[in-house]
């Protein structure tokens, strides 16, 4: 098993995986705090074109992806502060634009890109390359630094906006860093998880984690300990079986979720069962129970009026 | 407490012939609100009125097209002490995307005074009093997902008092909350009040925060047509069925005792029906 470790490629592969399972966990928990967990695989189809003019003008791809993917989340994130409900039909342009701009440019490049361009979609562990190498722990530092030391600040802001506001936090840079550090996320991700497998890896172990965790913090702590184990596993996994290490990572992040989903069950039909046992006694013991369901319908229209008027 | 006529006390919020449209909708047309240092104030109005568009234009989180909001004597622009103000918007459930847990909710709350920097000892302490006051100190480590809707509002409420504010804007607190949990909110909502914490919240009835209300604001298709006394019986919200058990006085199979009605109640702010 640790011959694997002899050979420099599955070394800086190993680094690589690291970084992915620490990173995408982490700036996912609060990507799925504010149901959002799409916005990763929009990044992704915008960095796309990002790598393309990489191969194109011989730059490196985990640059140029980078510099595109936070153009891209940027414009994301301007779209999504605004609230229109032209916001879905933007973020379409946005996403497929991005994917076929790739496609579109890596056709222009020279020599045989499109195969490489392949190991960029599904991720492969036989790419990473030793200036990647640099390039992904830089990246992954930031991102680590970013979602870690600002938690406090960020769980509000994804907890309940107007609020955070209210606190005086600066959230619209705080949004902003949160699309930065998404972008970020997912050129780091790109070269072991592919691009189009990186929201997967934001969401999945985010998901699992949830399924036996009571708070934030522990979530946001056990989504990055499932990360690393996925993301080593598979690529560890992959040097035995010729398959793109992407999917080899994301497969055994399901796993792991049905497997916690699975042992949590009888937890999570126990905590079903108490809150009901509460609200239950609560309404009877309320004569106004009627009444308190009829305020509840009355203030839909100010709920709605709140969502239209967003403003950052 | 100070004894001062009301009228004589500065003004916590002035809002001043404020407009604000919805779309091409006018929702406030011209709107003067103020409210003065220890007073507790009521928005009320039928739904539609712009009294949750008035209470949110408040805290400046509406823009408005036409009028001027001072906080503090301060115009919003220049407003920065934002940790004076203990904000409730309103919500339904204090859950989002991912597990929470009481304290972690609550301790948000605390980022008015911390901001960008670490909580310290303090901090920690004072989520703890916070929680105390509405009564949740004993479920501060659960998941705010397994709590009822009551008992979210009584965190969410916690969270505003968290950052030991002296203005605290409640929009709707009382919005699918039971009997009991209203009772508790009102306890707490009496004891800031006697601490001298100015508040202005939007009701849709009146119900046991009655005898803490100094002044009723109504509102009508977003114009003032009531700044005075409280109505009784909530009779500025048309829909009579709410009338019969609005007040939350007691009913059958509910028998909990007023606060103020014992022996060694605190005396409660003079207000006009107290």
């Amino acid at each position: 098993m640790l011959e694997i470790l002899n050979y420099d490629f599955m070394q800086r592969a190993l680094i690589a995986a690291t970084a992915v399972g620490l990173t995408a966990p982490a700036i996912g928990t609060y990507l799925v705090q504010r149901r959002q967990a799409i916005m990763g695989d929009g990044i992704g189809h915008v960095a796309m074109t990002g790598v393309a003019l990489g191969f194109l003008m011989n730059t490196s791809p985990v640059w140029m992806a980078t510099l595109v993917a936070i153009l891209g989340a940027v414009g994301m994130e301007i779209v999504r502060s605004r609230g229109r409900t032209s916001g879905d039909v933007a973020l379409a342009m946005l996403f497929y634009g991005g994917m076929a701009g790739g496609v579109m440019i890596i056709n222009l490049a020279p020599g045989n890109s499109t195969a490489s361009f392949n190991t960029y979609l599904f991720g492969s562990i036989t790419t990473v390359a030793p200036e990647d190498v640099t390039a992904i722990c830089i990246l992954a530092a930031f991102v680590v630094a970013i979602t870690i030391g600002l938690r406090r600040q960020l769980f509000a802001v994804c907890q309940d906006e107007e609020f955070a506001r209210v606190t005086g936090l600066p959230v619209r840079l705080l949004n902003l860093l949160i699309a930065v550090t998404a972008a970020v996320t997912v050129t780091v991700a790109m070269r072991i998880v592919g691009l189009l497998l990186v929201s997967a890896m934001m969401a999945i172990p985010v998901a699992a984690a949830q399924r036996v965790t009571r708070g934030f913090v522990t979530t946001l702590a056990l989504a990055m300990t499932i990360g690393v184990t996925v993301s080593l596993t598979g690529t560890a996994a992959t040097y035995y079986v010729d398959a793109p290490s992407g999917a080899a990572i994301v497969l055994l992040a399901v796993a792991v979720f049905l497997v916690l989903a699975l042992l949590a069950a009888p937890l999570a039909r126990r905590r079903a069962r108490s809150k009901a046992a509460a609200e239950a006694a609560e309404a009877s013991g309320s004569p106004d129970a009627v009444d308190a369901l009829d305020s509840m319908e009355c203030t839909l229209p100010s709920a709605r009026q709140a969502e239209e008027n967003v403003k950052v | 407490m100070d004894h001062e006529e009301p009228e004589a006390r500065e003004p916590v919020i002035s809002l001043t012939g404020a407009r604000a449209t919805l779309g091409s909708r006018p929702v406030l047309r011209g709107v003067d609100l103020t409210v003065r240092r220890g007073e507790v104030v009521a928005l009320l109005g039928a739904n539609g009125s712009g009294k949750s568009t008035a209470v949110r234009a408040a805290v400046g989180q509406v823009p408005l097209s036409g009028g001027s909001l001072q906080l503090f004597g301060t115009d919003l622009k220049r407003f920065r002490k934002w940790s004076r103000i203990g904000y409730v918007p309103q919500r339904t459930t204090a859950a989002s995307g991912v597990p929470a847990t009481v304290r972690e909710v609550v301790s948000s709350g605390r980022l008015a005074r911390t901001k960008l920097g670490l909580p310290g000892r303090g901090d920690k302490a004072a989520v703890q009093r916070a929680l105390e006051l509405v009564g949740m100190a004993d479920r501060i480590k659960d998941s705010v997902n397994a709590l009822s809707g009551g008992q979210q509002q009584r965190v969410l409420i916690a969270r505003a008092l968290a950052a030991e504010p002296e203005l605290l804007i409640m929009d709707e607190p009382m919005a699918g909350v039971d009997l009991a949990n209203q009772e508790v909110l009102a306890g707490a909502l009496r004891e800031q009040v006697a601490d001298g914490v100015t508040v202005l919240l939007v009701l849709h009835e009146l119900g046991p925060l009655e005898p803490l209300i100094d002044r009723a604001v109504v509102l009508r298709d977003g114009c003032v047509t009531h700044d005075g006394p409280p109505p009784k019986a909530a009779a500025s919200t048309p829909p009579s069925s709410q009338l019969r058990s609005s007040r939350g006085y007691p009913q059958p199979g509910h028998d909990h005792v007023h606060p103020h009605d014992g022996p060694g109640a605190e005396p409660i702010r003079t207000g006009l029906l107290s």
